[in-house]
Protein backbone atom coordinates (compact mmCIF):
# COMPACT_ATOMS: atom_id res chain seq x y z
CA UNK A 1 0.00 0.00 0.00
CA UNK A 2 1.16 3.49 -0.79
CA UNK A 3 1.33 6.72 1.10
CA UNK A 4 -1.83 8.50 2.09
CA UNK A 5 -3.18 10.25 -1.00
CA UNK A 6 -2.30 7.60 -3.57
CA UNK A 7 -5.10 6.73 -5.90
CA UNK A 8 -6.19 3.31 -6.91
CA UNK A 9 -7.92 3.42 -10.26
CA UNK A 10 -7.79 2.05 -13.80
CA UNK A 11 -7.91 -1.58 -12.82
CA UNK A 12 -9.14 -2.39 -16.34
CA UNK A 13 -8.93 -6.10 -15.90
CA UNK A 14 -11.05 -8.22 -18.17
CA UNK A 15 -12.79 -10.11 -15.44
CA UNK A 16 -14.03 -6.91 -13.87
CA UNK A 17 -15.27 -5.57 -17.24
CA UNK A 18 -17.07 -8.82 -17.93
CA UNK A 19 -18.66 -8.72 -14.52
CA UNK A 20 -19.75 -5.11 -14.99
CA UNK A 21 -21.37 -5.86 -18.29
CA UNK A 22 -23.23 -8.77 -16.75
CA UNK A 23 -24.36 -6.56 -13.86
CA UNK A 24 -25.56 -3.92 -16.27
CA UNK A 25 -27.59 -6.41 -18.28
CA UNK A 26 -29.30 -7.51 -15.10
CA UNK A 27 -29.85 -3.91 -14.07
CA UNK A 28 -31.34 -3.11 -17.49
CA UNK A 29 -33.66 -6.08 -17.11
CA UNK A 30 -34.81 -4.65 -13.77
CA UNK A 31 -35.32 -1.24 -15.31
CA UNK A 32 -32.31 0.28 -13.51
CA UNK A 33 -29.76 2.63 -14.99
CA UNK A 34 -26.43 1.05 -15.84
CA UNK A 35 -23.69 1.41 -13.29
CA UNK A 36 -21.68 3.78 -15.43
CA UNK A 37 -24.45 6.33 -15.15
CA UNK A 38 -23.73 6.80 -11.45
CA UNK A 39 -21.44 9.69 -10.66
CA UNK A 40 -17.86 8.69 -11.29
CA UNK A 41 -15.90 8.00 -8.14
CA UNK A 42 -12.41 6.95 -7.29
CA UNK A 43 -10.67 5.75 -4.20
CA UNK A 44 -7.93 7.46 -2.30
CA UNK A 45 -5.77 5.84 0.34
CA UNK A 46 -6.71 8.04 3.24
CA UNK A 47 -5.66 6.42 6.51
CA UNK A 48 -2.33 4.65 6.92
CA UNK A 49 -2.23 1.37 8.85
CA UNK A 50 -0.84 2.83 12.11
CA UNK A 51 -3.60 5.44 12.27
CA UNK A 52 -6.31 2.84 11.66
CA UNK A 53 -4.93 0.30 14.11
CA UNK A 54 -4.37 2.88 16.86
CA UNK A 55 -7.82 4.39 16.18
CA UNK A 56 -9.62 1.10 16.82
CA UNK A 57 -7.49 0.16 19.82
CA UNK A 58 -8.25 3.59 21.22
CA UNK A 59 -11.98 3.18 20.56
CA UNK A 60 -12.12 -0.11 22.47
CA UNK A 61 -9.94 1.14 25.32
CA UNK A 62 -11.92 4.37 25.69
CA UNK A 63 -15.13 2.37 26.00
CA UNK A 64 -13.60 0.32 28.83
CA UNK A 65 -12.17 3.44 30.48
CA UNK A 66 -15.52 5.22 30.42
CA UNK A 67 -17.53 2.29 31.77
CA UNK A 68 -15.02 1.32 34.49
CA UNK A 69 -14.68 5.02 35.33
CA UNK A 70 -18.42 5.31 35.91
CA UNK A 71 -18.22 2.20 38.10
CA UNK A 72 -15.50 3.85 40.22
CA UNK A 73 -17.50 7.10 40.36
CA UNK A 74 -20.46 5.14 41.74
CA UNK A 75 -18.49 4.42 44.93
CA UNK A 76 -18.91 8.10 45.84
CA UNK A 77 -21.23 9.67 43.26
CA UNK A 78 -20.44 13.29 44.01
CA UNK A 79 -17.98 15.87 42.69
CA UNK A 80 -16.31 18.78 44.47
CA UNK A 81 -14.14 21.73 43.61
CA UNK A 82 -10.82 22.41 45.35
CA UNK A 83 -8.42 20.40 47.47
CA UNK A 84 -10.91 18.37 49.49
CA UNK A 85 -14.54 17.26 49.62
CA UNK A 86 -16.94 19.78 51.11
CA UNK A 87 -19.58 17.13 51.66
CA UNK A 88 -22.38 19.64 52.17
CA UNK A 89 -21.67 21.46 48.92
CA UNK A 90 -20.92 19.07 46.08
CA UNK A 91 -21.02 20.66 42.63
CA UNK A 92 -22.70 17.51 41.37
CA UNK A 93 -24.20 14.58 43.18
CA UNK A 94 -26.38 11.60 42.36
CA UNK A 95 -28.33 10.40 45.36
CA UNK A 96 -31.63 8.82 46.30
CA UNK A 97 -34.41 10.44 48.30
CA UNK A 98 -37.34 8.86 50.10
CA UNK A 99 -37.48 5.86 52.41
CA UNK A 100 -35.75 2.48 52.32
CA UNK A 101 -38.87 0.99 50.69
CA UNK A 102 -39.81 3.83 48.39
CA UNK A 103 -37.01 5.97 46.99
CA UNK A 104 -36.18 7.78 43.81
CA UNK A 105 -33.00 9.02 42.13
CA UNK A 106 -32.09 12.69 42.35
CA UNK A 107 -29.27 14.48 40.56
CA UNK A 108 -28.07 17.73 42.03
CA UNK A 109 -26.02 20.17 39.94
CA UNK A 110 -24.97 23.15 42.05
CA UNK A 111 -28.18 24.57 43.54
CA UNK A 112 -30.47 22.74 41.12
CA UNK A 113 -32.06 19.35 41.75
CA UNK A 114 -33.58 17.07 39.14
CA UNK A 115 -35.58 13.89 39.45
CA UNK A 116 -33.47 11.43 37.45
CA UNK A 117 -35.09 8.29 38.80
CA UNK A 118 -34.32 5.16 36.79
CA UNK A 119 -31.12 6.60 35.35
CA UNK A 120 -29.03 8.62 37.85
CA UNK A 121 -29.20 8.14 41.62
CA UNK A 122 -31.44 5.07 41.61
CA UNK A 123 -32.01 2.48 38.91
CA UNK A 124 -32.70 -1.19 38.39
CA UNK A 125 -29.85 -3.68 38.88
CA UNK A 126 -30.88 -7.18 37.79
CA UNK A 127 -34.50 -6.14 38.13
CA UNK A 128 -34.09 -4.75 41.66
CA UNK A 129 -34.32 -1.03 42.31
CA UNK A 130 -30.95 0.05 43.72
CA UNK A 131 -29.37 3.26 44.97
CA UNK A 132 -26.49 3.90 42.55
CA UNK A 133 -25.00 6.85 40.65
CA UNK A 134 -24.87 5.59 37.08
CA UNK A 135 -27.11 2.71 36.01
CA UNK A 136 -25.80 -0.85 35.70
CA UNK A 137 -25.88 -0.79 31.89
CA UNK A 138 -23.30 2.01 31.88
CA UNK A 139 -20.78 0.39 34.22
CA UNK A 140 -18.33 -2.53 34.14
CA UNK A 141 -17.31 -4.89 35.56
CA UNK A 142 -20.46 -6.06 37.27
CA UNK A 143 -18.85 -8.62 39.63
CA UNK A 144 -18.16 -7.77 43.27
CA UNK A 145 -16.39 -5.92 44.65
CA UNK A 146 -17.31 -3.53 41.87
CA UNK A 147 -15.10 -0.67 43.05
CA UNK A 148 -12.00 -2.86 43.40
CA UNK A 149 -12.48 -4.56 40.03
CA UNK A 150 -13.42 -1.31 38.35
CA UNK A 151 -10.17 0.21 39.61
CA UNK A 152 -8.15 -2.82 38.53
CA UNK A 153 -9.52 -2.59 35.00
CA UNK A 154 -9.36 1.20 34.82
CA UNK A 155 -5.69 1.37 35.80
CA UNK A 156 -4.71 -1.53 33.53
CA UNK A 157 -6.43 -0.07 30.47
CA UNK A 158 -4.96 3.33 31.35
CA UNK A 159 -1.58 1.84 30.47
CA UNK A 160 -2.87 0.76 27.05
CA UNK A 161 -4.49 4.16 26.53
CA UNK A 162 -1.28 6.02 27.30
CA UNK A 163 0.98 3.68 25.29
CA UNK A 164 -1.47 3.88 22.39
CA UNK A 165 -1.45 7.67 22.61
CA UNK A 166 2.34 7.81 22.74
CA UNK A 167 2.55 5.51 19.70
CA UNK A 168 0.06 7.70 17.87
CA UNK A 169 1.89 10.95 18.56
CA UNK A 170 5.25 9.35 17.71
CA UNK A 171 3.87 8.18 14.37
CA UNK A 172 1.98 11.41 13.70
CA UNK A 173 5.06 13.59 14.19
CA UNK A 174 7.50 11.23 12.50
CA UNK A 175 5.34 10.70 9.41
CA UNK A 176 4.21 14.30 9.05
CA UNK A 177 0.61 13.17 9.54
CA UNK A 178 0.20 15.65 12.37
CA UNK A 179 1.52 18.68 10.50
CA UNK A 180 -0.01 17.76 7.14
CA UNK A 181 -3.42 16.46 8.12
CA UNK A 182 -4.22 17.67 11.62
CA UNK A 183 -2.58 20.96 12.49
CA UNK A 184 -5.16 23.63 11.54
CA UNK A 185 -3.68 26.27 9.24
CA UNK A 186 -4.48 29.97 9.43
CA UNK A 187 -6.74 29.47 6.42
CA UNK A 188 -8.52 26.61 8.19
CA UNK A 189 -9.25 28.80 11.17
CA UNK A 190 -10.58 31.54 8.88
CA UNK A 191 -12.84 28.98 7.17
CA UNK A 192 -14.48 27.78 10.36
CA UNK A 193 -17.48 30.20 10.42
CA UNK A 194 -18.34 29.33 6.82
CA UNK A 195 -17.94 25.62 7.51
CA UNK A 196 -20.18 25.77 10.53
CA UNK A 197 -22.93 27.06 8.24
CA UNK A 198 -22.41 24.36 5.61
CA UNK A 199 -22.14 21.62 8.26
CA UNK A 200 -25.37 22.83 9.83
CA UNK A 201 -27.04 22.38 6.44
CA UNK A 202 -25.48 18.88 6.30
CA UNK A 203 -23.52 19.85 3.21
CA UNK A 204 -20.24 18.01 3.34
CA UNK A 205 -17.22 18.57 1.11
CA UNK A 206 -17.10 16.61 -2.14
CA UNK A 207 -14.50 15.97 -4.76
CA UNK A 208 -10.94 17.10 -4.08
CA UNK A 209 -12.02 18.98 -0.94
CA UNK A 210 -13.13 15.68 0.61
CA UNK A 211 -9.61 14.24 0.33
CA UNK A 212 -8.45 16.12 3.39
CA UNK A 213 -9.86 16.94 6.77
CA UNK A 214 -11.84 20.15 6.69
CA UNK A 215 -11.25 22.96 9.16
CA UNK A 216 -13.86 21.75 11.66
CA UNK A 217 -12.48 18.23 11.59
CA UNK A 218 -8.90 19.41 12.01
CA UNK A 219 -9.80 21.71 14.88
CA UNK A 220 -11.91 19.07 16.61
CA UNK A 221 -9.31 16.32 16.28
CA UNK A 222 -6.61 18.73 17.37
CA UNK A 223 -8.51 19.68 20.53
CA UNK A 224 -9.41 16.06 21.32
CA UNK A 225 -5.84 14.82 20.83
CA UNK A 226 -3.83 17.71 22.21
CA UNK A 227 -6.13 19.09 24.92
CA UNK A 228 -8.56 16.40 26.11
CA UNK A 229 -5.99 13.59 25.77
CA UNK A 230 -3.30 15.09 28.03
CA UNK A 231 -5.97 16.45 30.40
CA UNK A 232 -7.57 13.06 31.03
CA UNK A 233 -4.17 11.49 31.77
CA UNK A 234 -2.85 14.28 34.00
CA UNK A 235 -6.07 14.70 36.01
CA UNK A 236 -6.11 10.92 36.44
CA UNK A 237 -2.56 10.93 37.80
CA UNK A 238 -3.42 13.83 40.13
CA UNK A 239 -5.92 11.60 41.93
CA UNK A 240 -3.10 9.22 42.93
CA UNK A 241 -1.67 10.17 46.34
CA UNK A 242 1.73 8.70 45.44
CA UNK A 243 1.86 10.68 42.18
CA UNK A 244 1.00 13.82 44.15
CA UNK A 245 4.06 13.21 46.30
CA UNK A 246 6.24 12.75 43.21
CA UNK A 247 4.73 15.66 41.22
CA UNK A 248 3.07 18.17 43.59
CA UNK A 249 2.87 20.57 40.63
CA UNK A 250 -0.11 18.53 39.40
CA UNK A 251 -2.11 19.78 42.38
CA UNK A 252 -1.11 23.36 41.61
CA UNK A 253 -2.11 22.99 37.95
CA UNK A 254 -5.58 21.61 38.65
CA UNK A 255 -6.31 23.38 41.93
CA UNK A 256 -6.34 20.28 44.12
CA UNK A 257 -7.25 16.62 44.00
CA UNK A 258 -11.02 17.07 44.06
CA UNK A 259 -10.87 19.66 41.26
CA UNK A 260 -8.75 17.22 39.28
CA UNK A 261 -11.37 14.52 39.86
CA UNK A 262 -14.10 16.88 38.64
CA UNK A 263 -12.09 17.89 35.56
CA UNK A 264 -11.41 14.20 34.90
CA UNK A 265 -15.17 13.62 34.91
CA UNK A 266 -15.88 16.61 32.64
CA UNK A 267 -13.17 15.58 30.17
CA UNK A 268 -14.48 11.99 30.13
CA UNK A 269 -17.90 13.32 29.16
CA UNK A 270 -16.28 15.63 26.61
CA UNK A 271 -14.85 12.49 25.01
CA UNK A 272 -18.33 10.96 25.06
CA UNK A 273 -19.71 14.15 23.47
CA UNK A 274 -17.00 14.02 20.82
CA UNK A 275 -17.87 10.38 20.13
CA UNK A 276 -21.56 11.21 19.66
CA UNK A 277 -20.76 14.09 17.28
CA UNK A 278 -18.22 11.88 15.51
CA UNK A 279 -20.96 9.26 14.97
CA UNK A 280 -23.55 11.86 13.94
CA UNK A 281 -21.15 13.34 11.40
CA UNK A 282 -20.31 9.89 10.07
CA UNK A 283 -23.95 8.94 9.67
CA UNK A 284 -24.94 12.30 8.17
CA UNK A 285 -22.12 12.29 5.59
CA UNK A 286 -21.31 8.87 4.15
CA UNK A 287 -21.34 6.21 6.86
CA UNK A 288 -20.14 3.21 4.87
CA UNK A 289 -17.49 5.18 3.05
CA UNK A 290 -16.14 6.69 6.24
CA UNK A 291 -16.24 3.39 8.11
CA UNK A 292 -14.51 1.59 5.26
CA UNK A 293 -11.82 4.26 5.13
CA UNK A 294 -11.02 3.73 8.81
CA UNK A 295 -11.00 -0.06 8.33
CA UNK A 296 -9.33 -0.61 4.95
CA UNK A 297 -7.77 2.82 4.47
CA UNK A 298 -9.58 3.48 1.17
CA UNK A 299 -11.96 6.41 0.94
CA UNK A 300 -14.20 6.96 -2.08
CA UNK A 301 -14.21 10.43 -3.57
CA UNK A 302 -17.37 11.41 -5.39
CA UNK A 303 -16.44 13.65 -8.28
CA UNK A 304 -18.32 16.91 -8.48
CA UNK A 305 -19.53 16.28 -12.06
CA UNK A 306 -22.89 15.13 -10.91
CA UNK A 307 -24.50 14.70 -7.56
CA UNK A 308 -26.36 11.41 -7.30
CA UNK B 1 -15.67 3.77 -14.95
CA UNK B 2 -15.67 0.60 -12.93
CA UNK B 3 -16.14 0.77 -9.18
CA UNK B 4 -12.84 -0.37 -7.77
CA UNK B 5 -14.03 -0.76 -4.22
CA UNK B 6 -11.44 -2.29 -1.93
CA UNK B 7 -13.70 -4.94 -0.54
CA UNK B 8 -10.97 -7.47 -0.18
CA UNK B 9 -10.97 -7.64 3.55
CA UNK B 10 -13.62 -5.17 4.49
CA UNK B 11 -15.83 -7.79 6.07
CA UNK B 12 -13.05 -9.55 7.90
CA UNK B 13 -11.69 -6.32 9.30
CA UNK B 14 -15.12 -5.03 10.25
CA UNK B 15 -15.73 -8.23 12.09
CA UNK B 16 -12.39 -7.90 13.87
CA UNK B 17 -13.12 -4.33 14.89
CA UNK B 18 -16.62 -5.08 16.07
CA UNK B 19 -15.51 -8.12 18.03
CA UNK B 20 -12.71 -6.11 19.63
CA UNK B 21 -15.31 -3.63 20.83
CA UNK B 22 -17.64 -6.37 21.99
CA UNK B 23 -14.75 -8.03 23.81
CA UNK B 24 -13.92 -4.81 25.57
CA UNK B 25 -17.47 -4.26 26.68
CA UNK B 26 -18.13 -7.85 27.57
CA UNK B 27 -18.71 -8.07 31.27
CA UNK B 28 -18.35 -11.86 31.17
CA UNK B 29 -14.67 -11.46 30.35
CA UNK B 30 -14.30 -8.52 32.70
CA UNK B 31 -15.53 -10.62 35.59
CA UNK B 32 -13.51 -13.77 34.98
CA UNK B 33 -10.79 -14.76 37.48
CA UNK B 34 -8.02 -15.19 34.91
CA UNK B 35 -8.58 -11.63 33.74
CA UNK B 36 -8.33 -10.45 37.33
CA UNK B 37 -5.01 -12.33 37.72
CA UNK B 38 -3.61 -10.76 34.57
CA UNK B 39 -4.72 -7.36 35.79
CA UNK B 40 -3.05 -8.10 39.13
CA UNK B 41 0.26 -8.27 37.27
CA UNK B 42 -0.45 -4.86 35.79
CA UNK B 43 -1.05 -3.57 39.32
CA UNK B 44 2.54 -4.54 40.16
CA UNK B 45 3.71 -2.66 37.07
CA UNK B 46 1.80 0.41 38.28
CA UNK B 47 3.46 0.12 41.69
CA UNK B 48 6.92 -0.11 40.15
CA UNK B 49 6.27 2.84 37.85
CA UNK B 50 4.98 5.00 40.69
CA UNK B 51 7.94 4.04 42.89
CA UNK B 52 10.27 4.98 40.04
CA UNK B 53 9.07 8.57 40.37
CA UNK B 54 8.12 8.79 44.04
CA UNK B 55 10.95 6.64 45.43
CA UNK B 56 11.16 6.18 49.18
CA UNK B 57 11.23 9.78 50.26
CA UNK B 58 9.03 12.02 48.10
CA UNK B 59 6.71 13.63 50.63
CA UNK B 60 2.95 13.85 50.36
CA UNK B 61 1.85 17.49 50.23
CA UNK B 62 1.23 19.13 53.60
CA UNK B 63 -1.26 21.93 54.10
CA UNK B 64 -1.71 25.07 56.22
CA UNK B 65 -3.95 24.96 59.30
CA UNK B 66 -6.61 26.91 57.43
CA UNK B 67 -7.22 23.88 55.19
CA UNK B 68 -8.15 21.54 58.06
CA UNK B 69 -11.68 20.18 57.55
CA UNK B 70 -14.15 21.29 60.28
CA UNK B 71 -15.31 17.68 60.57
CA UNK B 72 -12.94 14.90 59.59
CA UNK B 73 -15.05 12.19 58.00
CA UNK B 74 -14.80 8.81 59.73
CA UNK B 75 -15.08 5.69 57.60
CA UNK B 76 -14.90 1.92 58.03
CA UNK B 77 -15.25 0.70 61.62
CA UNK B 78 -16.50 3.53 63.86
CA UNK B 79 -16.22 1.59 67.12
CA UNK B 80 -14.83 -1.95 67.53
CA UNK B 81 -17.27 -2.37 70.45
CA UNK B 82 -15.80 -5.64 71.70
CA UNK B 83 -15.62 -6.35 75.45
CA UNK B 84 -11.84 -6.06 75.44
CA UNK B 85 -11.87 -2.83 73.51
CA UNK B 86 -14.56 -1.29 75.68
CA UNK B 87 -12.56 -2.09 78.83
CA UNK B 88 -9.46 -0.45 77.34
CA UNK B 89 -11.50 2.55 76.26
CA UNK B 90 -12.94 2.98 79.76
CA UNK B 91 -9.37 2.93 81.14
CA UNK B 92 -8.27 5.59 78.68
CA UNK B 93 -6.18 2.90 76.94
CA UNK B 94 -3.50 3.12 79.66
CA UNK B 95 -3.06 -0.69 79.51
CA UNK B 96 -3.02 -0.86 75.70
CA UNK B 97 0.15 -2.70 74.62
CA UNK B 98 1.35 -3.03 71.05
CA UNK B 99 3.84 -5.87 70.54
CA UNK B 100 6.26 -5.44 67.63
CA UNK B 101 7.24 -8.96 66.73
CA UNK B 102 7.84 -11.46 63.97
CA UNK B 103 10.99 -11.09 61.90
CA UNK B 104 12.77 -8.63 64.21
CA UNK B 105 16.01 -8.96 66.19
CA UNK B 106 14.59 -7.04 69.14
CA UNK B 107 10.88 -7.69 69.79
CA UNK B 108 9.13 -4.81 71.56
CA UNK B 109 6.07 -4.27 73.70
CA UNK B 110 5.04 -0.66 73.39
CA UNK B 111 2.66 1.10 75.75
CA UNK B 112 1.00 4.32 74.65
CA UNK B 113 3.42 6.20 76.90
CA UNK B 114 6.35 4.51 75.14
CA UNK B 115 4.96 5.47 71.74
CA UNK B 116 4.44 9.05 72.91
CA UNK B 117 8.03 9.10 74.15
CA UNK B 118 9.40 8.78 70.60
CA UNK B 119 10.21 12.11 68.90
CA UNK B 120 6.81 13.07 67.46
CA UNK B 121 6.00 14.13 63.93
CA UNK B 122 3.05 16.43 63.21
CA UNK B 123 1.62 16.73 59.72
CA UNK B 124 -1.43 18.33 58.13
CA UNK B 125 -2.25 16.03 55.27
CA UNK B 126 -4.97 15.04 52.86
CA UNK B 127 -6.72 11.74 53.47
CA UNK B 128 -7.85 10.11 50.21
CA UNK B 129 -10.51 7.45 50.40
CA UNK B 130 -10.58 4.72 47.78
CA UNK B 131 -14.18 5.82 47.17
CA UNK B 132 -12.93 9.11 45.79
CA UNK B 133 -13.36 11.75 48.48
CA UNK B 134 -10.65 13.68 50.33
CA UNK B 135 -10.44 15.30 53.76
CA UNK B 136 -7.65 17.27 55.48
CA UNK B 137 -6.61 16.70 59.08
CA UNK B 138 -3.69 17.38 61.42
CA UNK B 139 -2.02 14.23 62.74
CA UNK B 140 0.59 13.69 65.40
CA UNK B 141 2.39 10.44 66.07
CA UNK B 142 5.61 8.48 66.27
CA UNK B 143 7.38 7.79 62.95
CA UNK B 144 7.19 4.07 62.34
CA UNK B 145 10.77 4.21 61.04
CA UNK B 146 12.01 5.03 64.57
CA UNK B 147 10.11 2.12 66.08
CA UNK B 148 11.31 -0.29 63.41
CA UNK B 149 14.89 0.92 63.88
CA UNK B 150 14.59 -0.02 67.53
CA UNK B 151 13.08 -3.42 66.71
CA UNK B 152 15.74 -4.09 64.02
CA UNK B 153 13.98 -6.01 61.21
CA UNK B 154 15.75 -9.21 60.17
CA UNK B 155 17.15 -9.30 56.62
CA UNK B 156 14.27 -11.44 55.34
CA UNK B 157 11.55 -9.10 56.70
CA UNK B 158 9.62 -7.55 53.79
CA UNK B 159 6.30 -6.34 55.15
CA UNK B 160 4.94 -4.72 58.28
CA UNK B 161 1.52 -6.15 59.18
CA UNK B 162 -0.86 -4.23 61.45
CA UNK B 163 -3.30 -6.46 63.34
CA UNK B 164 -6.30 -4.48 64.55
CA UNK B 165 -8.90 -4.64 67.30
CA UNK B 166 -11.98 -4.20 65.10
CA UNK B 167 -13.92 -7.30 64.06
CA UNK B 168 -15.31 -7.14 60.53
CA UNK B 169 -18.79 -8.58 60.91
CA UNK B 170 -20.54 -10.68 63.56
CA UNK B 171 -19.44 -13.92 65.15
CA UNK B 172 -21.11 -16.93 63.55
CA UNK B 173 -22.15 -20.35 64.87
CA UNK B 174 -21.60 -23.42 62.72
CA UNK B 175 -23.87 -26.50 62.57
CA UNK B 176 -21.98 -28.16 65.48
CA UNK B 177 -22.53 -25.16 67.69
CA UNK B 178 -18.94 -23.89 67.48
CA UNK B 179 -18.56 -20.16 67.53
CA UNK B 180 -16.65 -18.87 64.50
CA UNK B 181 -14.89 -15.62 65.22
CA UNK B 182 -15.25 -12.95 62.54
CA UNK B 183 -12.08 -11.82 60.78
CA UNK B 184 -10.39 -8.83 62.35
CA UNK B 185 -9.16 -5.91 60.29
CA UNK B 186 -5.53 -6.04 59.30
CA UNK B 187 -3.34 -4.23 56.82
CA UNK B 188 0.24 -4.19 55.63
CA UNK B 189 2.87 -1.92 54.14
CA UNK B 190 6.17 -2.90 52.63
CA UNK B 191 9.31 -1.67 54.36
CA UNK B 192 9.78 1.20 51.91
CA UNK B 193 6.38 2.68 52.70
CA UNK B 194 6.57 1.73 56.39
CA UNK B 195 9.82 3.65 56.86
CA UNK B 196 8.68 6.70 54.84
CA UNK B 197 9.13 9.86 56.95
CA UNK B 198 5.37 10.58 56.96
CA UNK B 199 4.36 7.07 57.99
CA UNK B 200 3.47 7.42 61.68
CA UNK B 201 1.61 5.64 64.44
CA UNK B 202 -0.81 8.48 65.13
CA UNK B 203 -2.30 9.24 68.55
CA UNK B 204 -3.65 12.73 67.91
CA UNK B 205 -6.05 14.24 65.38
CA UNK B 206 -6.46 18.02 65.12
CA UNK B 207 -4.74 18.54 68.46
CA UNK B 208 -7.00 16.13 70.39
CA UNK B 209 -6.50 12.57 71.58
CA UNK B 210 -7.39 10.28 68.68
CA UNK B 211 -11.18 9.73 68.81
CA UNK B 212 -12.64 6.23 68.82
CA UNK B 213 -14.19 6.60 65.35
CA UNK B 214 -10.74 7.44 63.95
CA UNK B 215 -8.95 4.44 65.46
CA UNK B 216 -8.17 5.18 69.12
CA UNK B 217 -5.73 4.74 70.63
CA UNK B 218 -3.36 4.23 67.66
CA UNK B 219 -3.85 4.29 63.93
CA UNK B 220 -1.47 4.20 60.99
CA UNK B 221 -0.98 7.23 58.77
CA UNK B 222 0.77 6.41 55.46
CA UNK B 223 0.25 9.63 53.60
CA UNK B 224 1.06 8.44 50.08
CA UNK B 225 -1.56 5.70 50.30
CA UNK B 226 -5.34 5.44 50.25
CA UNK B 227 -7.35 5.36 53.46
CA UNK B 228 -7.88 1.61 53.68
CA UNK B 229 -4.10 1.10 53.99
CA UNK B 230 -4.07 3.14 57.19
CA UNK B 231 -5.18 0.60 59.78
CA UNK B 232 -7.08 1.89 62.82
CA UNK B 233 -7.17 0.36 66.36
CA UNK B 234 -3.66 -1.08 65.90
CA UNK B 235 -3.19 -3.88 68.41
CA UNK B 236 -0.13 -5.77 67.22
CA UNK B 237 2.63 -5.17 64.67
CA UNK B 238 4.21 -8.13 62.95
CA UNK B 239 7.08 -8.21 60.46
CA UNK B 240 6.80 -10.97 57.87
CA UNK B 241 8.37 -12.17 54.65
CA UNK B 242 5.01 -13.15 53.09
CA UNK B 243 1.27 -12.88 53.71
CA UNK B 244 0.66 -16.58 53.14
CA UNK B 245 -0.26 -17.45 56.74
CA UNK B 246 -2.21 -14.29 57.56
CA UNK B 247 -5.96 -13.87 57.03
CA UNK B 248 -6.89 -14.59 53.43
CA UNK B 249 -3.25 -14.31 52.38
CA UNK B 250 -3.53 -11.08 50.39
CA UNK B 251 -2.00 -8.69 52.92
CA UNK B 252 -5.11 -6.99 54.25
CA UNK B 253 -8.79 -7.32 55.07
CA UNK B 254 -9.93 -5.43 51.97
CA UNK B 255 -7.25 -7.09 49.86
CA UNK B 256 -8.80 -10.43 50.85
CA UNK B 257 -12.11 -9.09 49.47
CA UNK B 258 -10.46 -8.24 46.12
CA UNK B 259 -9.03 -4.76 46.65
CA UNK B 260 -5.53 -3.94 45.42
CA UNK B 261 -2.67 -4.36 47.87
CA UNK B 262 -0.93 -1.36 46.34
CA UNK B 263 -2.88 1.64 47.56
CA UNK B 264 -0.83 4.47 46.07
CA UNK B 265 -3.28 5.06 43.24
Amino acid sequence: MGEAGDTQDGHGDLLREGWDSLVNRVRAGLGLAPRGARPPRYLVYRHAIPVRALHWINAAVMLVMLMTGLQIFNAHPALYWGITSDFDHPILSMTAQGTAEHFWGVTQVGPWSFNTDGVFGASDTDGVKTVRGFPAWATIPSASPTLALGRLWHFAFAWILVLNGVAYFAYAFWSGHFRRELLPTRKDLADIPHEIVTHAKLQFPKGEAARHYNAIQKTTYFVVLCVLGPLIVLTGLTMSPTMDSAFPILLWIFGGRQSARTIHFIVAFSFLGFFLIHMAALIASAPLNGLRAMITGWFAIETEAKDG
Amino acid sequence: MAEPIARRSLLARSAAAVSALALAGCTGIADSPWAANLLGEVEKLTKRAQRLFAGGHALAPEFPKSDIAPVFRANGTLNPNTNDYNVHASEGFRNWMIPVEGLVENPLRLSLAAIRAFPARSQITRHDCVEGWSCIGAWKGAPLAHILALARPKPDARYVVFHCADPMGEADVDTLGNVIAPPYYYESLDLLEATHPQTILAYELNGNVLPVEHGAPIRVRAERQLGYKMAKYVQRIELVDSFARIGGGKGGYWEDQGYQWYGGI
